[in-house]
């Protein structure tokens, strides 16, 4: 009887391993395990067996049917799943096709630049103000220390709205508004259009440029050098070569242009740099007292330094954009690449 | 200002690579924008002597000379008339080559041998002069390269001269500036005059009448003058400096002016009517022919160098073609003046002529330099022209220009201002640099320091102080941090805002452009706008560029659409794009424009790019509604609503409408009018809104309130409601929100049918009503009780009916 228990056992594992589909699973099943399957035939005849075998080949009838019912059980769970699977497959998508939904609009490369420079200078403690973009002459000039008949009139081309309105020629006016304002320590940066009358590859009638003021007490040249190195380290990168050198505003003294080692050619020279190996990046200065006066903060006391910088330069230096017309021609095939 | 360095060296010793030259001229703020080297355009041209010129036997217009370097004689054959033995001139031996890659060789012309050529200025490319051979001047040493003697080899710094340094206008100045960098020490040009016994008052008057406009008024004269070419290097100067050759008397007012940057004019005296200068304001519209030959007509506040009669000059700009130095000229009468630099600036503007000497004028000269020019250009015209200088000068110097003197200066606050320790030892070695007095006031960290009178931009302490940090160095600064006090930024709500809604709208698949803010006139016109629109009241641009950009827009639309055009002509037809910027509405005469943060979108075309999933969505009124509202909710502008009775000329009256805040109209939204469309050539659908963001901004509050959640549940019932076509959808949901706040929680619309199977005129409008109650479940009676009323109301207040 044992011997028929181990036979019954090889050869059902044997067919269990040929069994391919559902059916010969079910088959082998009620044939081993069934209620008159071969398993309990066995078991039924168990009085053959001597009284005292009997309770180990109860045993082990138990264990072999456990063995074979798991088996079937695996296999056929084995095969569902795979029928599952088929059938999923068979729902197969073309995933090389684009997904669907808004594509997200571009900022203009103007705005880019100019809300990074607004999170460097946020950082740095500075608040964002505006001013008005059609302008006093006041403001936009004689405030600076631009007096009527000046020559330094001349660096700037103006666009006349009347005698004394004019379209602001740089964002400095709001220096001079913000001042009258609120009293030191004042930390500011202004970001804003202004117009000048010019047009060619590197001139628009309109740009951008984004102005900073800080006034406090003991501020001097050296932290005017440590703000800005700061500033275009983190626009530009920590290893960007920079330097300082005298210039002239009317609205600052002592003044400072500050270039920095040209990004096209690392300072070999090239056209973009007009051979210097130095970029012109932005114009600087320590307030000069007379604006101090013009607002009434007293100059003794107080020092400060203002710089301006156009966002359109740093953004063709960023981008590597040639044409600053571009920027105002609002084409999608120039605007969608940023 | 072209500054040659040949010229340059005249004055100061520079030791140093060009480039090393600019680039510590640069560091001291005085721009080099660019280096450009020049040399001949030929080469092997040397010095030669003619020992002897002979008739050519077999050519009447030809000569055999024989020509000597020192080294070697050559035999050279040659066509010029002007030469004979003797002479010092320019020879090409075989061998040589001159401009345009011409090869000198050794030839037979008509059986003589000819070894070399004898050579025009123009054969050598250094001047225009052809008619014959250049006579150079007879001390130069035989056998030099040509290129040398002349000073050919050459470098010429463009420098961009600031307009607070006018004494830098000039060849002299450059000097200085390089001998405060470098320690040299300047050699300045003799002034010495030899004089004849005639003195000028015996000829000759100046009367200075508006002592305001020309404090000083200096001349001297000069007799006997022969008017010719100046010689060979004062051209090449000249035209390094940017500068034409005239003659030898007009070329030396030049040749001073750009050596010492005192502007000089020679008159003619012979055209001088009684022989004197009256120095006067011109009379309104008086007219005179400047040298330039066109006709100018005067302002009251021009002013003018007449003679006993008439006038001769303006003051400072330019002379006038009456009596201009001519081909005959014997005498001349030399201005050298100092102009009042504003009404130099005024009538330079005015009369739109920039010269030269406007330029330097307007700029301040050195009040002080004027004799010293005066004698300077005297004794080069006597030399150049051999004419003798009358003994004297003029000089009218009724009001002294004053020049700051004592200008205190504390080394403290120099160290404060550039927080550098700049040692008072360095201090005053750098102001003595630059020809400065300076003398110890009290202490030796205190001065009083008087600059040279050419240094018109000092006045101040801070002048001084910015004159030690060039030529100390700005580089030598040290790099600090400022320590500040510690306060509160400035918040600012509008720029949250502009960055809400750029956020927003890019997120929408909006791109972002950015447009002029000046448009053509017609704008408005193009748009339709009616008279009584305050967008009529454009701000004019008086001197615009182009018609195109003549006036500040008073709407954003105007550019957008031209965007729509422009990306429509480059083969791009479905377009969503967004501005934000100002708008500019007139007030009245002097004072500022009414300027307004907008924000302004358009979509056009498809709806979505990625056509495969959705091919034939077009975008429609709706989706640009939906930006809108979604704004309105992200900055949680409270009661927003859209009205259709509010309508903007330029959008269609049927699909537009009104966005507003409670009462207050905050925008518009709405397909453009196809009239605009057509009159703007632009096909297709086009939607647009304009928001004002100042408004936004006044009513975004950033603020979010919790409420509980809801603890039971809802209970909805949905309706559909045969309607007019012209019945508002928002209209029926107003209606039931209005009669029973209490449990209907929200109203929704989830059909939208008309068409087949519907009544002509009507449509019907799916609501679904959700009710809730905070205090417990409600009961379907309960329900059913609120929504029969609420169902009733409807029906009856919109005459619908159920479907």
């Amino acid at each position: 009887m044992r011997e028929e228990l181990r036979t019954l056992r090889a050869r059902t594992l044997a067919e269990l391993l040929n069994a391919g589909t559902e059916e010969e699973l079910l088959e082998i099943r009620t044939r081993c395990l069934g209620r008159k399957g071969l398993l309990t035939g066995l078991l039924r005849n168990i009085a053959s067996v001597p009284p005292e075998e009997r309770p180990e080949f109860g045993q082990e009838c138990n264990e072999v049917k456990e063995i074979l019912s798991a088996r079937i059980d695996e296999l056929l769970a084995a095969l569902a799943s795979a029928k599952r699977q088929e059938v999923l497959l068979g729902e197969r998508l073309d995933i090389t096709l684009p997904g669907r939904g808004v594509r997200h609009g571009r900022l203009h490369p103007v705005t880019q630049v100019k809300e990074e420079i607004c999170r460097i200078f946020s950082g740095l403690g500075f608040s964002v103000v505006e001013g008005p973009e059609v302008e006093l002459d006041y403001y936009n000039f004689e405030a600076l220390n631009i007096p009527k008949d000046h020559p330094a009139r001349e660096m700037q081309d103006t666009f006349y709205v009347e005698d004394d309105i004019v379209l602001r020629t740089h964002t400095s006016p709001v220096q001079v508004r913000i001042m009258e304002k609120v009293k030191p320590p004042v930390r500011v940066i202004s970001p804003g259009r202004v117009y000048r009358r010019d047009s060619d590859v590197s001139h628009t009638p309109m740009f951008h440029q984004i102005e900073g003021l800080l006034v406090d007490r003991g501020i001097s040249l050296g932290d005017l050098k440590g703000v800005l190195t700061a500033f275009l380290k983190q626009v530009f990168g920590e290893d960007t070569a920079l330097r300082f050198r005298p210039s002239f505003f009317p609205f600052t003294e002592p003044s400072a242009e500050v270039d920095i080692r040209c990004v096209m050619c690392g300072g070999r020279g090239c056209r973009v740099c007009g051979q210097s190996g130095w970029l012109e990046i932005l114009g600087s200065g320590m307030v000069d007292p007379e604006v101090f006066r013009n607002v009434g903060y007293d100059a003794e006391e107080f020092t400060g330094f203002a710089f301006g910088l156009g966002l359109e330069r740093i953004a063709m230096l960023k981008f590597g954009i040639s044409d600053i017309r571009l920027f105002f021609d609002n084409e999608m095939r120039f605007l969608e690449q940023f | 200002m072209l500054v040659s360095l040949e010229w340059l060296r005249d004055y100061v010793d520079v030791d140093v690579p060009p480039e090393e030259l600019a680039e510590r001229l640069t560091m001291a703020g005085l721009e080099v924008d660019s280096l450009a080297g020049s040399g001949p355009a030929f080469r092997g041209v040397r010095v030669a002597r003619i020992n002897s010129v002979q008739p050519h036997p077999d050519a009447d217009n030809l000569s055999v000379c024989e020509v000597t370097t020192g080294e070697a004689t050559y035999p050279v054959v040659c066509g010029a008339k002007n030469i004979s033995a003797g002479d010092i001139v320019p020879l090409a031996p075989a061998g040589a080559a001159l401009p345009g890659g011409l090869a000198v060789r050794s030839t037979k012309i008509r059986g003589e041998l000819s070894e070399g050529m004898l050579c025009s200025e123009a054969e050598l490319g250094v001047g225009e002069d052809a008619s014959g051979i250049m006579l150079l001047p007879s001390d130069l040493t035989l056998g030099k390269e040509l290129a040398d003697v002349l000073a050919l080899t050459d470098t010429v710094l463009d420098i961009g001269v600031t307009p607070n340094r006018p004494d830098c206008l000039s060849v002299i100045g450059i000097a200085r500036e390089w001998a405060a960098i470098s320690g040299k020490k300047v050699r300045y040009p003799s002034l010495a005059v030899q004089e004849s016994n005639q003195d000028i008052s015996e000829i000759a008057a100046v009367s200075i009448e508006d002592a305001d406009l020309c404090p000083r008024y200096s001349a001297r004269i000069i007799k006997g003058v022969k008017i010719g070419p100046s010689p060979f290097w004062m051209r090449r100067r000249l035209e390094k400096a940017g500068l034409r050759p005239i003659n030898n008397i007009v070329d030396v007012t030049n040749f001073v002016m750009v050596e010492m940057g005192q502007p000089l004019h020679a008159f003619d005296l012979n055209f001088l009517d009684e022989n004197r200068i009256v120095v006067r304001r011109a009379r309104e519209g008086e007219r005179f022919v400047s040298l330039d030959g066109k006709e100018r007509t005067l302002r009251a506040d021009t002013l003018m160098i007449c003679d006993g009669v008439k006038p001769v000059a303006i003051g400072g700009v330019m002379g006038g073609l009456n009596s201009e130095v001519r081909p005959d000229t014997e005498t001349v009468f030399l201005e050298g003046a100092y102009f009042n630099p504003s009404s130099i600036r005024r009538t330079s503007r005015a009369l739109a002529m920039g010269t030269d000497a406007a330029f330097r004028f307007e700029r301040g000269i050195d009040p002080e330099g004027v004799l010293r020019a005066l004698n300077r250009a005297a004794g080069l015209m006597a030399e150049l022209s051999g004419g003798e200088v009358l003994a004297n000068a003029i000089d009218r110097y009724p009001r002294k220009v004053e020049t700051a003197r004592d200008i205190p200066l504390r080394c403290g606050r120099v160290r404060d201002i550039l927080g550098a320790e700049v040692p008072s030892g360095e201090i005053v070695r750098i102001l003595e640099s630059l020809e400065m007095e300076v003398a110890q006031d009290g202490s030796e960290e205190s001065f009083r320091v008087t600059p040279p009178t050419f240094r018109v931009d000092i006045a101040r302490e801070i002048d001084l102080i910015e004159e030690i940090a060039r030529l100390h160095g700005y580089d030598l600064v040290p790099v600090t941090m400022p320590a500040v006090s510690v306060a509160a930024g400035i918040t600012d709500k509008k720029r949250t805002v502009e960055q809400r809604v750029r956020e927003i709208m890019a997120g929408a698949g909006y791109g972002e452009v950015i447009n002029y803010s000046f448009v053509a006139p017609q704008a408005v016109d193009q748009l339709s706008l009616d008279g009584a629109d305050e967008r009529r009241r454009q701000v004019e641009i008086r001197n615009p560029l182009s018609e195109e950009q003549a006036v500040m827009r008073t709407t954003m639309i105007y550019s957008l659409l031209l965007n729509a055009k422009r990306n429509a002509a480059a083969g791009r037809f479905d377009l969503k794009i967004f501005e934000t910027g100002r708008t500019f509405i007139r007030s009245e005469e002097g004072r500022l424009p009414q300027e307004s943060n907008r924000l302004a979108c358009l979509i056009t075309g498809l709806r979505y790019e990625d056509r495969w999933h959705s091919r034939k969505l077009r975008a429609d009124f709706f989706d640009l509604k939906g930006c809108v509202e979604n704004i309105l909710d992200a900055l949680r502008i409270p009661a927003p609503s859209f009205r259709a009775d509010v309508r903007e000329a330029f959008l269609h009256p049927g699909k537009s409408c009104g966005v507003f805040c409670g009462d207050r109209q905050i925008g518009f939204l709405g397909e453009v009018h196809p009239d605009v469309l057509a009159r703007l050539d632009l096909t297709g659908t086009i939607v647009a809104c304009e928001l004002d963001m100042d408004l936004l901004a006044q009513h975004y509050t950033g603020k979010a309130q919790f409420r509980s959640l809801p603890r039971f549940p809802s209970s909805s019932r949905d309706v559909a409601f045969l309607v007019r076509r012209e019945t508002e959808a928002g209209e029926l949901i107003r209606l039931a929100t209005d009669f029973h706040k209490e449990l209907l929680e929200k109203v929704q619309i989830f059909d939208v049918y008309e068409g087949k199977n519907l009544p002509a005129g009507m449509k019907s409008l799916g609501l679904r009503f959700s009710y809730r109650s905070a205090e417990g479940t409600l009961t379907d009676e309960k329900v059913n009780e609120i929504h029969a009323r609420i169902v009733q109301e409807i029906v009856h207040s919109t005459g619908a009916s159920i479907r």
